[in-house]
């Protein structure tokens, strides 16, 4: 166990902070939290650990909390990196309710960051890198001043590198844009394709305000005809076109000449939909399309041959001249030879809608798009300090947050109601348990009566789990004749609110179905109905999450009645 | 907290295992990180998933720390735990290497005992370990100061000109309490770390400095020692002290065990360190050296597409008072690919330059200060695409990466900062008079200048 000081203090704040009951006592708890806080000589790891044990703690009232943070203030200037992070984590938990304290820690907390992103253990820098990003999503001016710091060297590692790309992206303001936009157009013509790539997408996020810079970077980098460069360029504009309609007129104009350059499916998508949308007002439009589709035999991505498709079809509303021939040309191929059937079905939706007439097809697929601008006030939006403030200093923004929510997916956590004897000596930072669960926990006495709650949800997966861990409590039989209506039965069921997770087809054999109910304790009734052939029996198994006989009792006898009905109905 | 704790080499060997919680795998599993690690494109992130455990690591000197958890905890601290067991391993068994850690593996494992229980950290302090470690370390050779081998002292890696106990850096700072009586040393280094960006048209765009005092102590812990930095040192924009311009830095942070009562008003740190490695000071600078650059490159390109000649002619110049010189310079000058010949002419016999892995590599052993040196290299490149245009050029050709420079500037601090004295409180029963090193010295970090 860490080491905190004498025996008696750690007693007493093993159980101070893992008891219920101590928790609810509040002044007790209270007491022992100030000689935690107060407690010196710790070396780093115990500060750190007191830190997360703090995280537990809701202070009573304002001065309370206030008189907590005057005591830590220290930790948030201590030499240690974990130290500092912890405190600025609990700082910005605890307050939660005073956003101006928690802008103020972020700015104490700004120096001891930077000098980590710069430190020689590489990674240290890029746990601190991934802070920073956290940080910059819910203010963005804060580094803002620092760019200089997140240059990227030469002989950086590839991770850290992408990382301060991204953060540059990020935090571009009025005064250092010229800078970055420099430095950022240096890396896109670096030796490593990937490198050179992320570059790029970053000057096209800043393009989104800063759009005649960065289209003039783009452009120029266009003239280089490199293929990874085109490619990355390309995809930029076709985001741009769609997002910032201003800069349509510099795309169309640096479009001609790309499409030798480009060699890979997504460059290939992008020209073509840019050739597609806006090419009334790219001269060379038509031809550049018919160069893809004397090839599109050869084509090997389909996703280039569904948006050509697409593209062709509208550069026809718009120049139907030159294009209705080879239009004519692809719909053959697409329809005819084409082995992909996703290609194929598009060539014939798009042939008949053309049959149904060119007008009614024109406005289908021209009609006027929605604001996109709209979309893009609510992606920026920034995101409240409190949203993120839990995962800071954790291993969260180390992965990015889409990364975590597939990690925990797979893992399958799923903590059913607080256990809390076991919420160990040494808890992590898991959030203080609420009040509603803690009710739940206690024993409460049976009804007889039953009362199932109406719209009750359970998923697939979750049915399945709990169908594994639990043990049959009830079987019988019931006494069945011929087949079973399926949609009947669910009704019935659906009736009596109990929710129908899978049902066999009426007719297959054997037949079975699966059903789960949720009285308003929060127990769990999980029933098996099965029917074997050739046997006029059905077999019901119920297994319940709470051993409670008499509410298992009318359960089961709220099931007979249903299916004694159905049964009687039938027969 | 920890799972697991391993290490590896370099080439996946498992040297150490250690199982604290016994909730995860078994030693299998330093396999799949391995696999997992070199399975990557390109270097590692630091934080890998696999099997609802994390593998944190650090690379140091060659071996991968690696530490598995199951839980969401916080990486700062454990990166820094992984640090710190690093230098306390470098401590107790000279330094850190695959063979000084396979022969000490049982004193390895005694201080994981000691310092992780259940995977909770006890302590790191080499104070409080050192009441608990039995084990002696395991030397390659006894310790003799006339071995003038070139291992550097702890830090940076150097070749020193004068004597000096340079096999210092290998010997295990706790080792057997008998030899206690043999020399009393203290090591102090004032280490700064340049990082320079210099942009094609010469202008500078980036510099910043960090700089760190660390003492490696071989006096028995407890003793006082106050060590004098310069009076005029200013911290922060806004101080001024003394008369003139002074030394300034932009910011400081010190070891908890310092006491900073006399910094105030002389300058100077008390402490009372423990037997091992301490960094004392840590201190940044950014924008605005007092010194001038160390070094200038002043290249000009000559690009004949049409029959693919590079010509590169490189003035190097360096910008350090007469007295000083600057080791190891090396320039590494990333070049187009294809290119297939390079000739070269230097301006000095004992330059050297060779192509290697895509690059230029222009080696100077010794570059004094306020000297030019110059070099011409002229490669073949065939078929190298660019801006198109027909004859020679002088643009640069794609691929023609910054140079990046590295290079040692002994006796030399970029900012200024001189370590005026170091001073031990008087010890009665005294042996004989402990020696101090006090050493002054910078390298390049990433010193990068485009062409």
């Amino acid at each position: 166990m860490p080491y905190l000081g004498s025996e008696d203090v750690v007693k007493e704040l093993k159980k101070a902070l893992c008891n219920p009951h101590i928790q609810a006592d509040r002044l007790r708890y209270r007491s022992v939290i100030q000689r935690v806080i107060r407690m010196s000589k710790l070396d780093q790891w115990g500060q750190a650990e007191v830190l997360n044990f703090l995280l537990r703690y809701q202070p009573r009232s304002e001065e309370e909390l206030f008189d907590i943070l005057n005591l830590l203030d220290s930790f948030l200037k201590s030499s240690s990196p974990g130290v500092v992070m912890g405190a600025t984590k609990l700082f910005l938990i605890l307050a939660k309710k005073f956003p101006h304290v928690q802008t103020d820690v972020l700015m104490q907390v700004k120096g001891p960051l930077l000098a980590a992103c710069s430190s020689e253990s590489r990674e240290l820098c890029f746990a601190a890198l991934c802070h920073v990003r956290q940080i910059l999503h819910s203010l963005p001016g804060h580094f803002s001043s620092h760019y200089k710091k997140f240059f990227c060297s030469y002989s950086e590692p590839h991770y850290i590198k992408l990382q301060k790309v991204e953060v540059l992206c990020e935090l571009v303001n009025d005064e250092n844009v010229q800078q970055v936009l420099e430095e950022l157009r240096g890396y896109c013509t670096d030796v490593s394709a990937d490198f050179a790539q992320a570059a790029i997408l970053a000057i096209g996020g800043i393009a989104r305000t800063y759009t005649d810079q960065c289209m003039q970077i783009l452009t120029e980098l266009l003239g280089l005809r490199q293929e990874h460069i085109t490619t990355v360029v390309v995809q930029t504009f076709r985001d741009l076109a769609w997002l910032c309609p201003q800069c349509t007129e510099a795309v169309c104009q640096a479009l001609p000449g790309c499409e030798e350059n480009i060699q890979d499916s997504e460059g290939k998508q992008a020209l073509i939909w840019l050739l597609g949308v806006h090419g009334k007002r790219i001269p060379n439009a038509p031809y550049v399309l018919e160069d893809f589709i004397e090839n599109v035999k050869s084509e090997t991505f389909p996703a280039v041959k569904m948006e050509l498709l697409t593209a062709v079809l509208r550069l026809f509303f718009s120049r139907p001249a030159e294009c209705q021939d080879m239009l004519g040309r692809l719909l053959h191929y697409c329809i005819e030879e084409e082995k992909d059937m996703a290609v194929r079905d598009r060539g014939l939706f798009y042939y008949r809608l053309l049959l149904a007439g060119i007008s009614e097809a024109k406005q289908i697929l021209c009609s006027p798009k929605s604001d996109p601008s709209l979309r893009l006030l609510e992606d920026q939006a920034e995101r409240p300090v409190n949203s993120w403030a839990l995962d800071f200093n954790t291993l969260v923004p180390v992965y990015g947050k889409a990364r975590w929510a597939t990690l925990s997916k797979c893992q399958g956590v799923e903590h059913h109601g607080p256990e809390l004897p076991n919420t160990a000596a040494f808890p992590t930072s898991g959030p203080l348990i609420p009040e509603e669960n803690k009710e739940r926990v206690q024993e409460l006495p049976d009804s007889g009566a039953l009362m199932l709650i109406p719209n009750h949800q359970l998923t697939a997966e979750c049915f399945e789990k709990t169908w594994l861990s639990l043990k049959v409590a009830h079987q019988q039989v019931f006494p069945w004749q011929g087949a079973v209506h399926p949609d009947t039965l669910q009704m019935a069921l659906q009736v009596v609110n109990i929710q129908t997770i899978a049902m066999s087809r009426a007719g297959t054999q054997p037949w079975k179905a699966y059903l789960s109910a949720q009285d308003d304790t929060g127990c769990l009734f999980l029933t098996e109905l099965l029917l074997e052939p050739a046997n006029l029996q059905m077999q019901i198994s119920v297994k319940q999450s709470e051993a409670r006989t008499e509410t298992l009792k009318s359960f089961i006898s709220v099931l007979e009645t249903v299916i004694g009905t159905i049964g009687d109905i039938k027969s | 907290m920890i799972s697991q704790f391993f290490i590896l080499s370099s080439k996946g060997d498992l040297l150490i295992y250690k199982d604290f919680r016994g909730d995860s795998g078994g030693r299998d599993v330093a396999e799949l990180f391995y696999r997992k690690l070199t399975g990557l494109p390109d270097e590692s992130p630091v934080v890998m998933h696999h099997d609802d455990r994390h593998f944190i690591h650090i690379r140091h000197s060659g071996l991968y720390l690696v530490a598995t958890t199951s839980e969401n905890i916080s990486p700062f601290s454990l990166l820094e735990l992984l640090s710190r067991l690093a230098t306390l391993l470098g401590d107790y068994c000279g330094s850190l290497g695959e063979a000084t850690i396979s022969r000490n593996v049982a004193l390895v494992y005694e201080l994981l005992d000691e310092v992780l229980d259940y995977g909770y950290v006890q302590t790191t302090s080499t104070e409080v370990l050192r009441n608990f470690i039995q084990t002696e370390a395991v030397v390659s050779k006894p310790f003799s100061l006339f071995d003038l081998s070139s291992v550097g002292l702890f830090g940076a890696e150097t070749q020193q000109s004068k004597v000096a106990p340079s096999s210092a850096a290998s010997r295990p700072v706790l080792s057997s309490r008998s030899d206690q009586s043999q020399k009393n040393e203290v090591f102090l280094d004032v280490v700064e770390r340049l990082s320079v960006l210099i942009a094609s048209n010469g202008s500078l765009l980036k510099v910043d400095v960090q700089g760190e005092i660390r003492l490696k102590s071989f006096l028995p812990s407890g003793s006082e020692m106050r060590i004098g930095l310069t009076e005029e040192f200013c911290v922060g924009k806004s101080e001024l002290r003394g008369y003139g311009p002074g030394i300034r830095v932009d910011e400081v942070s010190f070891h908890s065990s310092v006491y900073l009562d006399e910094f105030e008003s002389h300058r100077i740190l008390r402490l009372q360190p423990p037997q091992g490695e301490l960094t004392v000071m840590r201190y940044q600078l950014s924008d605005d050296l007092p010194s001038p650059l160390p070094f200038r490159l002043f290249p000009s390109v000559q690009w004949d597409r049409g029959s693919g000649r590079l010509q590169v002619y490189l003035k190097l110049r360096c910008d350090l008072p007469p007295k000083s010189q600057a080791l190891n310079v090396r320039l590494h000058l990333p070049l187009p690919r294809g290119v297939v010949s390079l000739s070269q002419e230097l301006s000095s016999p004992e330059q050297k330059a060779e192509l290697g892995e895509g690059a230029l590599r222009w080696d100077l052993p010794r570059v004094q200060g306020g000297s030019q040196l110059s070099g011409l290299f002229q490669m073949d490149v065939p078929g190298l695409p660019g801006p198109p245009g027909q004859g020679p050029s002088a643009s640069a050709p794609l691929g023609l990466g910054p140079a990046s420079l590295s290079f040692e500037l002994p006796r030399h601090t970029c900012s200024g900062l001189q370590v005026r004295f170091l001073r031990l409180a008087f010890r009665p029963c005294g042996n004989a008079n402990p020696h101090k090193w006090v050493r002054h010295l910078s390298h390049s970090d990433a010193y990068v200048i485009r062409i």
